[in-house]
């Protein structure tokens, strides 16, 4: 099986997120940075169909050469090979991404061979478009469903599944299939210091993006309104137990 | 200006969110229209109607009787090229962004989700969310036709009559479309687990022992939740690593962490923070997990908890 | 109290002990932990320290965990990679000999034993004590924050952050006003920064500097690890250090922290520490950048192959405080009165000096130990600056695990400070030691042809330790000064002045012994703490009725400084003027001082000055011209030699040395370096030295420097010194200062070897330590060659049981014992004993 997982290079903020002072992006002097988190399950959940089925894993990404950081964070917990689109910026519109990891996987897969799953996250953490994953399906004319919280594939046949109000959605499909991972699928695994060490040693291919400029552009960031830390007393002791009843009826956690 | 509102449904359920998405629409131009997929949708019109839809234009076909983002991508996208509508609004939920990017990509026009925002014009300018709500984006739309979701919870829906005059819109979908409609719906899993239960109710060092952990397992079962623990608690012994919440354990997101007798250290709360609401048990109003809770009790978790289960003994017997 | 880290948390809980009544405790973050330094610390404690007052705070520290219940003793392996680590093993076995710390060598096989999962076979040794334990730094704080709010005496504001500090204009410099906070403002009366890495950010609000910079240590939590999981025990294994690839393992319940020192140094500054709301983790736990840390995780697979399949669940760049020389930052802010530095600070010393800097405040000065290597009076403008805080950092934070030499010298900011010798000290082959800045010759190459004139001094030392930072050319200088004349260059010596009407009741207040000398005279004495220990020691000259001039050295000058300028008087009675910058000195000693220094002294005119004894006495001072220039001659001597400081100002200062020189060209003399003024010469005379044999916990009773009577004046620590004489003459005092000599320096493996001075202790002759009746180590406090006397040299204090000239003990030097016998108890000169030399 060969299975392709496309990632994307976010901060790793706290609990506020400041912003340069351009408003062109989040300052990020003293953060760190991370694969955006349903990627993180994304990544585990393509090493782990690997480890189930065989083949292969590749890890892309479109970013900045620091994006190198999150291949390999890939690479340290078992994806086989990493592909590098660098960019000048943070990231590129939706349109303009999906148009360049398409392309990307078209000539990966001329290279060689086709992936018989091309994993994304639901959505990016930080720009959240919730869209590159379907347009790169649709552009391949492959079925996708994004959303996935479980993947199960028995020689061709996939079953994905999706949590909804009601219940579970299963969504049957054939390979090649492309799908959209939501956090929760999986508890990813942490790299080991000698996954640490290999990654290192990954060769990351690297090619030129191509895509134009798509219809939505940013123009500034703006920091939401700031929340004050408001935390609702409920009383003191066991005198607050109906108070705190009431609450859990409210939130409807109580029926 | 026409502008097309997506209507969410599920086999004939309205999604009320829908109504949010109809609401900002009317924002933009009073005159608005709805579009509905699936027959069973059919009796939404009068609702919708309700709520400021001049037009419902309805979809009927068979591929059209469950969810598919596919086939209900295609069937906006012909909606689109059929009514030319200068914009089509959806609600941002999980559905509604994935019809939405489906349509766009057969349209090849973009689109911009959770919007809570609109300047309209020729091309329009759009405040969007980022990072689940914590920063806002500015940004710029051109299209012939505007795709945008509606972030949820950022329009409050109003009712406002219109003729709601339905219009059936036929088309034609490839039966391909059919390989992503929903096969099969199942009941959730029984038994939840820490990482996706809806309810967690975690111990922190103050709770002193392993059989002290009886109480939070009452109150947890009693809520349809699971325990959790810091990891002081592990590190006593007193629970299973697989019941550490945290940094190095297990990261939640259930509904409601009832936090009793935790400091809040950065180690444990990482693992705590994307719950959507947090209730701290701690007798320290000044503990960090007070601090950061949505709600609190100030008071020993060893009296606090059996108390809480006594009283939804009283209520629910 | 600024800051609910380990240090503000006991620093309140010792004040409140101390009976301070009305205290609030700020931090601007949460709860327990608040997100500084002590949140994120390791929490471990290796007791053993080669630095006397860290050994002490440390160890103090360790038993305030064990008393608070929260010190888990696990043991710990310093283990060794490179066979000078093994020497080094060899010292720190001395120092906890001396400190009284439980320790052992143990081999490879040993740390096997003890700890399963090592590879052994990379490793040639380790240092293993049992005592080394983890403490709950977090738990203890809250405990004793807690202990001071449950007696009613501390308010307790978290979450609340300091907006600025304000002062009041007051005689002798600002003072501080109030606590201005995001919730309200504080008036205070005494305000304390324990803000950490935040210090200086804090502190410069009201216009105070605490020199440190934030760095970075890294560290990572690995696992699961199945052996430790098993274990069932946060710590069921030795800590290691791993010592020479900078790097720790630490046990963690089921997973195993890695910790390092080696990495490039990484410092920020205080206003770039993100806010709490931005950090991901805490401020001071910033992501970990891996690419510094990979070497460490290759070199902790080599010695624990396990850790090889542990999973990275934690790791962070934390952020600690570096201060230029490595030691925290204590005591009252020399720019603002009563606005305290309770900074860098680490966990392992934290409730020890919490103690110590709330025995400061409450008394005046710490009674529990000298503090002087913390105190923040210790630093020189030129120290507290950005660049050089960063400087010194940048050099020194990969020696947190080095082998660090005793006269270990710095290599960055060099030349700061150059005396008008500079260039021809230079030409003669100076070796460059600092001095707080300033450059001094240590010993110059131009004397190594002396070696032919005195064979014997050309020695050299086999073992390269011994030998390091030193040069045999020093002997030989000595000999020569002994025998003819030398130059010393003394230029790093403060000058200040007092004038004034007050002047003269001011200097009595401070000193122990009699200031109103008539004009043209001096007096050595002694300065105290309240409680009667060591506060400085200078000699002061009357140079007008109400003029007095006060010498003090290079490494006290600060601390001297402030001490003056606190007990000022507020009425103006008194000016305080520092002319250190302004003065030049140059010391001429040897039996042929005066001889030269006739060729070239007159009077104002061309009058040749009277340099007799009888003429120009001992301790005189007087104004003359040399070669013309405008100089201040002193006859005094640290050398034991006759001879004069010569002062004059910096622009004349060259001159004077090319005349001294010129005119002492037939007496073949020669530039002498401070190898001999501070170490030979000094330790032949049995010259006490500030900071070596002169700190707070002993009094000049204790050191044989108490005068037969004692001025009727009151001063600063009298009631306590009348105490302590009052105990010596009705026994004796606890303690004896004495010089000891070596009888044998020949090791086991057949060499001589020469301590260093570094607090090795002196032991019974059935190897027990000696402690006196206050509980206070007999350990060498000065150690060097006596080239005249034939003998090497110890100071060291001593019980009267054991003073007394020619008991035979032994000292301990790299963990072996070598026979030494006491040769004199008290001050008395071994050489020269009648000082017969400097009054010929």
């Amino acid at each position: 099986m060969r299975v392709l997982v496309c990632v994307k290079r976010v901060p790793a903020p706290g609990a506020k997120i400041n912003i340069t002072a351009d408003g062109q992006a989040v300052d990020t002097a003293y953060l760190a940075f991370t694969t955006s988190p349903h990627e993180e399950c994304a990544v585990e959940a393509a090493v782990q169909l690997v480890e189930q089925h065989g083949g292969e894993s590749t890890v892309l990404t479109l970013g900045p050469a620091e994006a190198d950081e999150q291949l390999r964070y890939a690479a340290s917990i078992g994806v086989n090979k990493a592909v590098l689109l660098p960019i000048a910026t943070a990231d590129w519109d939706p349109q303009r991404t999906a148009a360049a990891i398409t392309a990307a996987i078209r000539e990966l897969e001329a290279a060689g061979g086709a992936f018989d799953i091309v994993l994304f996250g639901n959505e990016s953490a930080d720009s959240g478009n919730f869209q590159v994953g379907v347009r790169v399906a649709h552009a391949l004319a492959r079925p996708m469903v994004n959303g996935i919280k479980g993947i199960e594939v028995d020689g061709a046949a996939v079953r994905a599944r999706r949590d909804s109000e009601a219940g579970v959605e299963v969504y049957a499909l054939h390979l090649p299939v492309v799908l959209g991972v939501k956090e929760g699928i999986n508890l990813p695994r942490y790299p080991t210091l000698k996954g640490r060490l290999a990654s290192k040693k990954v060769a990351v291919e690297q090619a030129v993006p191509q895509g134009v400029a798509g219809g939505q552009q940013m123009v500034t960031l703006v920091q939401a309104a700031e929340q004050a830390s408001t935390t609702v007393m409920l009383g003191n002791g066991p005198e607050a137990a109906p108070a705190v009843v009431d609450l859990l009826e409210e939130l409807g956690i109580l029926k | 200006m026409t502008v097309l509102v997506l209507i969410e449904h599920d086999r004939g359920s309205l999604n009320p969110a829908s109504l949010e998405a109809l609401t900002a629409a009317r924002a933009i131009d009073p005159q608005i229209e709805a579009l509905t997929l699936g027959a069973a949708a059919d009796g939404l019109a009068g609702e919708l109607a309700a709520n400021g839809a001049a037009v419902v234009h309805q979809v009927h076909a068979d591929l059209l009787s469950d969810y598919g983002p596919e086939a209900w991508g295609e069937a906006t996208a012909q909606a689109v090229r059929a009514l030319k509508p200068d914009a089509v609004l959806a609600c941002g939920t999980e559905r509604g962004n994935e019809v939405m990017a489906q349509a766009a990509a057969r349209l090849d026009l973009p689109m911009v989700a959770n919007c809570i925002e609109f300047v309209p014009g020729d091309t329009w300018t759009i405040t969007r969310v980022r990072w689940g709500g914590s920063l806002l984006e500015q940004c710029t739309l051109s299209a012939t036709t505007k795709l945008v979701t509606v972030a949820h919870h950022a329009f409050e829906a109003t009712p406002s009559q219109a003729a709601g005059t339905v219009a059936p819109l036929p088309m034609t979908l490839d039966p391909a479309l059919a390989r992503t409609v929903v096969a099969d719906r199942v009941e959730r899993a029984a038994g939840v687990t820490l990482a996706t239960a809806p309810l967690v109710v975690g111990g922190g060092r103050a709770v002193g022992s392993a059989e002290a952990f009886a109480p939070l397992e009452e109150l947890a079962a009693r809520l349809g939740g699971v325990v959790g623990c810091s990891r002081a608690v592990t590190n006593n012994g007193w629970r299973n690593h697989t019941d550490q919440v945290g940094q190095t354990g297990t990261r939640i997101a259930p509904d409601l962490y009832i936090a009793c007798g935790i400091s809040g250290a950065i180690q444990h709360w990482v693992g705590a923070m994307a719950s959507k609401k947090i209730l701290a048990i701690n007798t320290d109003p000044e503990a960090n997990m007070v601090a950061k809770a949505d709600y609190a009790v100030i008071g020993d978790l060893h009296k606090v908890v059996p108390a809480i289960t006594a009283e939804i003994i009283r209520r629910r017997g | 109290m600024i800051g609910a880290g380990i240090v503000g948390n006991c620093l309140v809980g010792h004040l409140a002990r101390m009976g301070w009544t009305d205290m609030v405790l700020l931090d601007k973050g949460p709860l327990p932990n608040p997100g500084g330094s002590t949140g994120h610390a390791s929490n471990f404690i290796f007791p053993t320290d080669h630095n006397k007052e860290m050994a002490f705070l440390t160890v103090d520290s360790q038993n305030q965990y064990i008393a608070a219940g929260l010190n888990n003793t696990c043991g710990g392996i310093e283990v060794a990679r490179e066979p000078q680590r093994m020497e080094e093993f060899k010292r720190r076995m001395t120092s906890a000999k001396a400190w009284g710390i439980d320790a052992r060598l143990v081999t490879p096989a040993e740390i096997k034993e003890l700890v399963p999962f090592i590879n052994e076979e990379i490793l040639l040794g380790g240092y293993y004590t049992p005592s080394v334990s983890v403490v709950d730094s977090l738990a203890t704080g809250t405990l004793m924050r807690d202990e001071a709010v449950a007696k009613g005496v501390l308010s307790v504001f978290a979450n609340t952050e300091v907006m600025n500090l304000l002062t009041e204009p007051a005689p002798g410099g600002p003072r501080i006003k109030a606590v201005v906070t995001d919730r309200g403002t504080i008036e205070a009366e005494h305000v304390v920064v324990a803000c950490g890495v935040w210090s200086p950010r804090i502190a410069k609000m009201a216009g105070a500097n605490i020199p440190l910079t934030p760095a970075v240590h890294q560290m990572a939590d690995v696992g699961p690890i199945d052996i430790l999981q098993q274990s069932g025990k946060e710590l069921a294994y030795p800590i290691i250090r791993d010592m020479d690839t900078f790097c720790y393992e630490r046990q963690s319940s089921g997973s195993m922290e890695v910790g390092s020192y080696a990495h490039r140094p990484i410092l920020m500054r205080p206003d770039d520490i993100p806010s709490i709301q931005a950090s991901a983790l805490t401020p001071t736990e910033l992501p970990l950048t891996y690419d510094d840390f990979d070497p460490q995780m290759e070199q902790a697979i080599e010695l624990m192959e396990m850790l090889g399949d542990a999973e990275i669940r934690y790791a962070i760049n934390g952020l600690l405080s570096l201060t230029p020389d490595a030691n925290p930052v204590l005591g009252e802010t020399p720019e603002v009165r009563n606005l305290w530095s309770a900074a860098a600070v680490w966990v392992k010393e934290g409730p020890g000096i919490a103690q110590l800097v709330a025995e400061w405040m409450t008394y005046g000065y710490p009674h529990m130990c000298d503090p002087h290597g913390s105190d923040i009076s210790r630093f020189y403008p030129h120290e507290k600056t950005e660049w050089h805080i960063n400087a010194r950092c940048n050099e020194h934070f990969n020696k947190t695990y080095g082998i660090v030499h005793p006269r270990e010298q710095w290599a960055s900011q060099r030349g700061m400070r150059r005396s008008p010798f500079y260039a021809r000290e230079e030409a003669l082959g100076a070796t460059f030691f600092d001095a707080r800045g300033w450059e001094r010759p240590q010993w110059y190459s131009s004397n190594e042809q002396l070696f032919a004139k005195f064979p014997q001094a050309a020695t050299p030392r086999t073992h390269e330790w011994d030998a390091r930072w030193w040069n045999p050319v020093t002997n030989a200088e000595h000999l020569q000064m002994r025998e003819s004349v030398g130059v010393v260059d003394l230029t790093a010596f403060n000058e200040f002045d007092f004038e004034g009407p007050g002047a003269l009741d001011f200097l009595n207040y401070m000193c122990v012994n009699q200031v109103n000398v008539p004009v043209g005279r001096s007096v050595y004495t002694p300065l105290l703490t309240p409680h009667g220990g060591f506060r400085g020691d200078l000699t002061i000259q009357r140079l007008g009725e109400q003029h007095f001039r006060v010498i003090t050295g290079a490494f006290d000058g600060g601390r001297d400084h402030y001490w003056f300028n606190k007990y000022l008087p507020t009425d103006g009675s008194v000016t305080f003027t520092d002319r250190s910058q302004g003065i030049c000195t140059v010391g001429v000693w040897g039996p042929n001082a005066a001889a030269t220094m006739a060729k070239i002294t007159t009077d104002d005119t061309t009058v040749p000055f009277d340099l007799s004894q009888a003429g120009f006495p001992y301790g005189a001072v007087r104004d003359v011209l040399i070669d013309g220039v405008p100089c201040t001659m002193f006859r005094i001597s640290y050398v034991g030699e006759n001879g004069w400081e010569i002062y004059t100002n910096m622009e004349h200062g060259l001159k004077v040395w090319d005349a001294i020189f010129a005119a002492g060209e037939e007496f073949e003399i020669i530039p002498v370096g401070i190898g001999v003024y501070a170490v030979t010469g000094r330790i032949e005379k049995g010259y006490r030295l500030m900071g070596a044999e002169l700190e707070s916990e002993y009094n000049p009773v204790e050191a044989g420097l108490a005068r037969p009577k004692v001025k009727s004046a009151d001063f600063m620590g009298k009631e306590a010194y009348l105490k302590a004489r009052q105990e010596a003459e009705n026994g004796a005092p606890a303690a004896i200062m004495c010089t000891l000599s070596m009888d044998s320096q020949q090791c086991a493996d057949g060499y001589d070897r020469f301590p260093t001075g570094g607090n090795e202790p002196i032991l019974t002759l059935d190897g027990e330590r000696i402690i006196d009746a206050k509980g206070r180590v007999s350990r060498v406090t000065t150690a060097g060659a006596g080239p005249s006397v034939g003998k090497y040299l110890l100071l060291a204090y001593l019980p009267p049981q054991h003073a007394v000239v020619g008991t035979k003990l032994q000292v301990m030097y790299m963990n072996e014992c070598y026979p030494v016998t006491v040769e004199v108890a008290g001050a008395q000169p071994l050489f020269d004993p009648t000082d017969a030399r400097m009054k010929s």
